[in-house]
C-alpha cells in the first residue's frame, strides 16, 4: 500500500485541477445569473446540493468516507 | 472549420496527429523552441534543434497540407545556464533568416531565477534588433504569479512594442495585468496543469477575445493536440457563432503571427451566398 506522502504526490495537482473546475463552475453559474434581467438569489435544490458537499469536504473529521457521504447527499432517499 | 494551432510541439509528436489536426481543420502550426525534457550540453545540439524545426518540421507537416511555421529560442529551463545561452544566441540571427521562422520564443522564465533574467531580457533585446516577434513562456503551477509579475516588470524597462509580444500560458489569476499593459496573451489548454476549454471559454467570456490566443501547447508530456477543438465546441455550445469561433481560433493567431509578413495566412469571414434556385422538373 502507498504512504500517504506517496498518494498526496500522485494526486495533489489533478484534486486541484477538480478545484479549480469546480471554482469555475461556480463562478460561470453566478456570471450567467448576473446577466439575467430578473436576477435575485436563485432558488434551485442542486445549488444547495452543491454548498453542503461543500461543507462536507471542507469539514475537519476523522471519517474517511467523504465520497460515500457525498453520494449519499446526492441521492434520492424519500 | 479552419484553425490554426499557434503553440505546438511536432517533433515530439506522431505524423498521426498532424493527419488528424488535418482532417478537423487545422491549416497551420506554429511551433516554439522548447525544452527536450533534459538539459542540452552543447550549443550545436540547439543549433541542429533548430535545423530540425525549421527545415525538417514543415515538409513532415506539408504532407498533410499543413504549413508549419517555428520560433527559435532558449527556453527558459535552459536559460539557467548563461554561457551556454550566450553560445546559441550568437547563432540565433542565421535562422531569423528561414522562410518559417517567426521569432523569438519561448522565452521568459522557469524559477525566475537571476540567471533566466539575463538570458530573457538578452533574447528580447536580440528580437528587437532584428524585428523579430516575441513569444514569452510563464512559469508553472505555483512560480507562475511571481514569474508574470517579473516578466511584466523586465520588459517595461525594455523598448518592446508590447503588439508584437505574445505572453503565454495565463490562467484567470495572471490574464488580466499582460492585457490591460497591451500584450497579445495566450490560454495553453492542457490536461490537469494547465486551463482547460471550459475555463478557457469562460475567460473569452469575461474578456472578449482581442488579442487572446488558445493553443494545446502539445509536447512530449500527457497532452492532446485537440484539446483546442474540445474548445471551440465547448464555445460553440454557449451558443456562439461559428464566425465568432473563427475569431477566435483562427484569425486572432493569423493576425499576431501575421505580423511576421512571412506567416501569409489571412483572416478570413464567412460569407452566404445567394444562389438561384432552378426548377429542375
Amino acid at each position: 500500500m502507498q504512504t500517504a506522502l506517496q498518494v498526496l504526490d500522485r494526486e495533489y495537482l489533478e484534486a486541484r485541477c477538480s478545484l479549480l473546475e469546480l471554482a469555475a463552475a461556480l463562478d460561470r453559474i453566478d456570471r450567467a445569473h448576473d446577466h439575467e434581467e430578473a436576477s435575485g438569489d436563485l432558488q434551485d435544490s442542486r445549488l444547495d446540493l452543491l454548498n453542503q458537499a461543500i461543507k462536507i469536504l471542507s469539514e475537519e473529521s476523522h471519517l474517511p468516507n467523504r465520497s460515500e457521504r457525498l453520494l449519499l447527499l446526492f441521492s434520492d432517499l424519500d | 472549420m479552419q484553425i490554426i494551432q499557434p503553440h505546438y510541439h511536432a517533433i515530439a509528436r506522431t505524423a498521426q496527429d498532424y493527419e488528424k489536426m488535418a482532417m478537423s481543420g487545422v491549416v497551420a502550426v506554429a511551433e516554439p523552441a522548447f525544452w527536450a525534457g533534459f538539459d542540452r550540453l552543447y550549443p550545436e545540439t540547439f543549433l541542429d534543434y533548430f535545423r530540425q524545426i525549421s527545415e525538417f518540421e514543415p515538409t513532415r507537416a506539408a504532407e498533410y497540407g499543413i504549413k508549419h511555421y517555428c520560433w527559435v529560442a532558449v527556453n527558459p529551463k535552459e536559460a539557467e545556464n548563461p554561457t551556454l545561452s550566450h553560445e546559441v544566441l550568437k547563432h540565433m540571427p542565421e535562422f531569423y533568416e528561414k522562410p518559417n521562422v517567426l521569432g523569438v520564443g519561448e522565452i521568459g522564465f522557469h524559477k525566475t531565477t537571476k540567471n533566466e533574467e539575463e538570458i530573457f531580457e538578452a533574447q528580447v533585446e536580440q528580437a528587437i534588433k532584428y524585428d523579430q516577434l516575441i513569444l514569452i513562456h510563464t512559469p508553472h503551477l505555483q512560480d507562475k504569479v511571481r514569474g508574470t509579475k517579473r516578466t511584466l516588470e523586465v520588459l517595461s524597462h525594455m523598448n518592446v512594442n508590447p503588439e508584437r509580444v505574445w505572453i503565454d500560458h495565463v490562467e484567470e489569476h495572471t490574464i488580466r495585468e499582460p492585457l490591460e499593459a497591451g500584450y497579445w496573451v495566450g490560454f495553453t489548454l492542457y490536461p490537469v496543469t494547465k486551463c482547460s476549454p471550459k475555463r478557457a471559454c469562460d475567460m473569452l467570456e469575461m474578456y472578449g477575445h482581442e488579442r487572446i490566443l488558445v493553443n494545446s501547447s502539445a509536447d512530449w508530456g500527457p497532452s492532446d493536440p485537440f484539446t483546442l477543438q474540445m474548445c471551440v465546441m465547448q464555445y460553440r455550445a454557449r451558443g456562439y457563432s461559428v464566425q465568432d469561433a473563427i475569431e477566435i481560433f483562427h484569425n486572432n493567431p493569423a493576425r499576431f503571427l501575421g505580423q511576421n509578413p512571412k506567416f501569409d495566412i489571412k483572416p478570413i469571414q464567412l460569407e452566404t451566398i445567394e444562389e438561384e434556385i432552378t426548377d429542375m422538373v
